[in-house]
């Protein structure tokens, strides 16, 4: 009896185990499936570099630039506040922040992680949009430039955590022997503590830019919509996500346009997919640097 | 004992939170002479020796009284430079600690740190101590390469070679060889007989055999205090007190 009990949980637990991997096929399957039609009708350069995202006219334009340059843009403009502070923030936890400081501001931190993007969007879209409207006078506040801005303040928590986790990864010895050197705090930080901790934190930022990339609520709110290439950052913009979650709603099943939808969903996934390639790569040789073997 | 005076203890204790380790201990460590602190697990025989480069600063709650003094500086004084002190106290740990570098960036960070630019003396410096660490016919191709490469014992080899680059005139052993094989260990106990003709050592050892083959001053300590100091061969021959008869005959430890 006691064995077949164990026979039991071990199934369960093995079936539980690889849903996910089921999951995964599924969505990838899916993708290719309805995504097919349009990949055989259009030529797929064409179609990544195409100028024009048409989808309702006759004929319709299914040119895809606009919106992967969307994406990019909001990405890099998300980068440049993230980085900076979410690094920042890890560095001070580390490094100078006393234990009650510590206290308060990590729970802080998870917190923020914790919103719902939807009350991102909802922030960026009544308070940050009309501030940046009337502070740089531009024709409307819900552009590439907001949204990066609540991008950014979004991935910061994610950056900041890993980042912090990766700086407390670094074992305590090599602080020491720094600082039995001769070495003061700064170069013990500059010089051991970061380079040794260096591709944890590239993992923690790749990792926040893959929570940009993904991101739909925020810049289907903020980002303003407009499906073209934008001459400056203070351009509305329409990036992948946001033209997916607008469009799959109005268009006819089965059509280019709901084929050419999954298409954009099917480069999305590959470029997260690298995104965490790339990620585990890089920690893997950070374990592999610091000496933990595997 | 006629010889000159480099480390002088007076009266330390240490306090961690509440707890007294270290219970008055004094103690005269000798110029050019190698001292081993030895006891059983917990005798605060490491506790003392990272008092002596203040590593112990590092430890929330620390607390010291007493004076320790290095050629008569007061190390612990408020105006004492933590930085020139460490360069002058360097320490090799029990654990190798490598930095994730390059053998050659290993060494030259010593002399990087204190604004050294001059590639020529980095380079000869650098290669001038790994041959004192006796490293350098085992490392002399592959400089550059990850210093996490070479085995345990090359790797604490390195780290004494790091610590001689800044020339200190103290080097402390907080048990270098506790995680080596016994021909590492071998290789390290001659080095640092040939290292005591130009520095000050001060080992500590769980190991009484190793204190007794590399030391000229032995000093045992039990439960934070310090038990019996003097000659090396004398503490291993004839013994003062009963306690460190008995810890050296294996009652207890």
């Amino acid at each position: 009896m006691r064995h077949f009990r164990e026979t039991l949980y071990r199934w369960i637990f093995t079936v539980l185990a690889f849903a996910s991997l089921l999951f995964l096929t599924g969505i990838v399957l899916t993708l290719f499936r309805e995504s097919l039609p349009f990949l055989v009708s259009h030529d797929f350069f064409d179609t990544v570099f195409g100028l024009y995202w048409y989808p309702t006219y006759d004929p319709a334009d299914f040119g895809m630039l606009p919106l992967i340059t969307a994406s990019f843009v909001v990405t890099l403009g998300a980068m440049v506040v993230c980085i900076p502070v979410g690094v920042g923030t890890a560095l001070f936890l580390h490094e100078l922040a006393s234990a009650s400081q510590r206290a308060v501001l990590k729970p802080l931190i998870e917190i923020l992680a914790g919103i719902p993007s939807i009350i991102y969007g909802f922030f960026g879209m009544i308070i940050v949009a009309p501030f940046i409207q009337n502070l740089l006078g531009v024709p409307t506040g819900l552009n590439a430039f907001t949204a990066s801005l609540i991008l950014g303040i979004m991935a910061t928590p994610t950056v900041a955590s890993l980042a912090e986790d990766a700086l407390s990864f670094v074992p305590r010895s090599f602080r020491e022997a720094s600082l039995a050197l001769g070495a003061n705090r700064w170069q013990t930080l500059t010089r051991v503590v970061v380079p040794a901790a260096g591709s944890g934190i590239s993992t923690a930022i790749i990792l926040g830019i893959g929570r940009a990339v993904g991101e739909t609520m925020v810049v289907l709110m903020v980002a303003g919509g407009a499906a073209v290439i934008p001459d400056s950052i203070f351009d509305p913009v329409r990036p992948m996500t946001a033209t997916i979650a607008a469009e799959m709603g109005e268009t006819v099943m089965g059509s280019a346009h709901y084929s050419a939808i999954f298409t954009i969903g099917l480069i999305l996934f590959f470029i997260t997919l690298a995104i965490n390639i790339v990620a585990e790569i890089i920690s893997r040789r950070f374990r592999l640097k610091l000496g933990l073997g595997r | 004992m006629d010889h000159d005076v480099k480390i002088s203890a007076l009266n330390v204790n240490f306090y961690y939170g509440k707890t007294l380790t270290l219970k008055n201990i004094s103690l005269d460590i000798l110029q050019k002479k190698v001292t081993a602190l030895i006891g059983p697990s917990g005798c605060g025989k490491s506790t003392f020796i990272r008092l002596l480069n203040r590593m112990n600063d590092l430890i929330p709650g620390a607390r010291v009284e007493g004076q320790i003094l290095l050629d008569g500086l007061d190390i612990y004084h408020p105006r004492t430079d933590v930085v020139s002190l460490r360069r002058r106290v360097g320490m090799v740990f029990q654990k190798p600690n490598p930095f994730p570098k390059s053998i050659f960036d290993n060494l030259a960070y010593g002399l990087t740190i204190s604004g050294m630019r001059d590639k020529r003396f980095i380079e000869h410096k650098v290669i001038d101590s790994l041959k004192k660490a006796a490293l350098y016919n085992e490392v002399k191709d592959r400089l550059h390469d990850n210093a996490l490469m070479l085995s345990g014992g090359q790797q604490q080899r390195l780290c004494i070679a790091r610590c001689l680059v800044v020339e200190p005139e103290v080097i402390l052993f907080d048990e270098p060889a506790a995680s080596l094989d016994p021909i590492s260990t071998r290789k390290i106990e001659e080095l640092i007989l040939e290292l005591k003709d130009e520095y000050t050592i001060v080992i500590v050892t769980h190991n009484m055999q190793q204190a007794a083959r590399v030391s000229d001053f032995t000093a045992f300590m039990y439960l934070g205090e310090l038990v019996e100091y003097g000659d090396t061969e004398r503490i291993f021959t004839v013994p003062k007190e009963k306690m460190t008869e008995e810890y050296l005959s294996g009652k207890f430890g």
